[in-house]
């Protein structure tokens, strides 16, 4: 097994070999090129900004996810009678009538998630301005489970747009979406957007701060492949 | 800037870890091997057999699913005597009574737009690879959106919503299941499996390929070493 001392070895990034990566399709080019050869993407080699713009979705998403538990995400006119269902609200009266797992499912995706995920990014953005020293795989790895997660709160919206359009049993019962499905879906779009935002490579920079610059015969490895075996052409 | 010479060989033959921007040489992978980064682990090659032709079968499928799904009952509900019942339409629209006509448009786009664009332009860049012929003008910026939308392409998602929401109403009504739900179903399995096969690093290398193979000896471009 390789150490993780070992793994964290300063290696050679493209920065570090004067070329800039593009994070869309991985091919280098000549640090300073603006634009990306072979699929046009936008070169940076670390987007500084991408913290800013990080911190301002996430500001805006958190300012759409307050109102979101505050205000009913389903209206439900039963016998000409209105009763509105937050978010805890609802899943709260799944749980009394026995559907206990349903409940959990959205209590974790419009309540667990999302707040996970405003701290997660709250925490990666603040750990790389100041370049605090905690383990940057475990960081990535965190950074990779947001994005992955993070699109799935939508959920609770999809269930509001099904109720609504399904239950319309004339006067007898009918739901309506309340506005806090509005609210929430913002809040969910702007921290997918504020995640995305982040530029992950930021992370692995408190480890190269003090590198030695490489030099003109460093050895370039081959990405690991499965076994941890390494293939190098060069060798 | 460094010179040229600095580096050995080719720029072509670098990748960068998009995720950490740790440099290595391009290792040949074979199908089924999958190339990991080294420090941060992210995969960085993971060609599979006959990925391409599977892309292009699969996305057309999910073409045929939707488009069929949209026009085909969707859900039922029964109760009281009462019934009602409802399209895809009806649930994405469900927003624009309650006077949030854009998020209408939004729930459209991510169950069922964004999908259909998707699989497009797969295969649209795809296709022509297949016959070894040249890529299509606009392939490059075809293939990019298509990985850009990926995260806001929401079908399965929806799906998951519509299970939760049949849940929420079991008690109080009876609900049949029509096609388009069941069609919906199957696009969650073919929408997941596409994304695993989607090796953006041999789509990438197959276009430069391809691009090159069919540009006269005399016009290739001098790569740019900067």
């Amino acid at each position: 097994m390789v150490e993780p001392r070992d793994v964290f070895e300063p290696v050679l990034t493209a920065r570090k070999a004067g070329l800039v990566a593009c994070t869309h399709c991985a091919r280098v080019w000549p640090l300073g090129q603006r634009r990306c050869g072979r699929c046009g993407g936008r070169l940076i080699s670390r987007d500084r900004r991408s913290l800013s713009r990080v911190w301002a979705w996430w500001t805006v998403g958190l300012i759409c996810y307050i109102p979101a538990n505050l205000f009913p995400m389903l209206e439900t006119t039963f016998l000409g009678k209105t009763s509105g269902d937050t978010i805890v609200s609802g899943a709260v009266l799944l749980a009394m009538h026995g559907a206990v797992p349903v409940a959990l499912v959205i209590l974790l995706a419009s309540v667990c998630v999302p707040v996970a995920k405003f701290i997660a990014v709250a925490y990666l953005a603040a750990s790389v301005q100041r370049g605090l020293p905690a383990d940057p795989l475990r960081r990535t790895q965190l950074y990779e489970l947001v994005e992955f997660i993070g699109r799935w709160s939508m959920i609770d919206v999809f269930v509001v747009a099904v109720l609504s359009a399904l239950v319309q049993l004339s006067i007898v019962v009918s739901i309506h979406p309340g506005p806090a499905a509005l609210t929430f879906a913002l809040a969910v779009f702007f921290t997918m957007i504020s995640a995305r935002s982040f530029d992950s490579r930021l992370i692995w920079d408190s480890l190269e701060a003090d590198a030695p610059r490489a030099s003109g015969t460093k050895k370039i490895p081959a990405p690991a492949a499965p076994g941890g075996v390494l293939k190098d052409p060069q060798t | 800037m460094p010179q040229a010479n600095e580096l050995p060989g080719d720029l072509r033959d670098l990748i960068a870890c998009p995720s950490c921007d740790a440099l290595y040489r391009a290792a040949e992978t074979a199908h089924g091997e999958r190339a990991v980064c080294a420090r941060c682990h992210h995969v960085l090659i993971a060609p599979l057999e006959g990925a391409i032709l599977n892309i292009v079968a699969l996305s057309l499928t999910v073409l045929l699913l939707l488009v069929t799904a949209v026009f085909l009952p969707f859900l039922k509900i029964e109760a009281k005597g009462l019934s009602h019942t409802a399209s895809i339409f009806d649930a994405a629209l469900a927003f624009a009574d309650a006077k949030m006509v854009a998020l209408s448009m939004a729930v459209l786009a991510l169950i069922v737009f964004i999908p259909v664009l998707r699989a497009s332009l797969l295969i649209f860049t795809l296709l022509p690879l297949l016959s070894h012929g040249r890529p299509l003008p606009g392939a490059r910026l075809a293939f990019r959106w298509t990985e850009d939308l990926r995260p806001w392409s929401m079908a399965e998602i929806f799906v998951l919503g519509v299970g939760v929401a049949l849940v929420k109403i079991a008690d109080m009504a009876r609900v049949e299941l029509g096609t388009a739900f069941w069609l919906f179903a199957v696009l969650v399995v073919v929408t997941v499996w596409q994304d695993t096969i989607i090796c953006r690093w041999t789509i990438w290398e197959a276009l430069d390929r391809e691009e090159a193979a069919h540009k006269r000896p005399s016009s290739v471009p001098e790569p740019d070493h900067g």
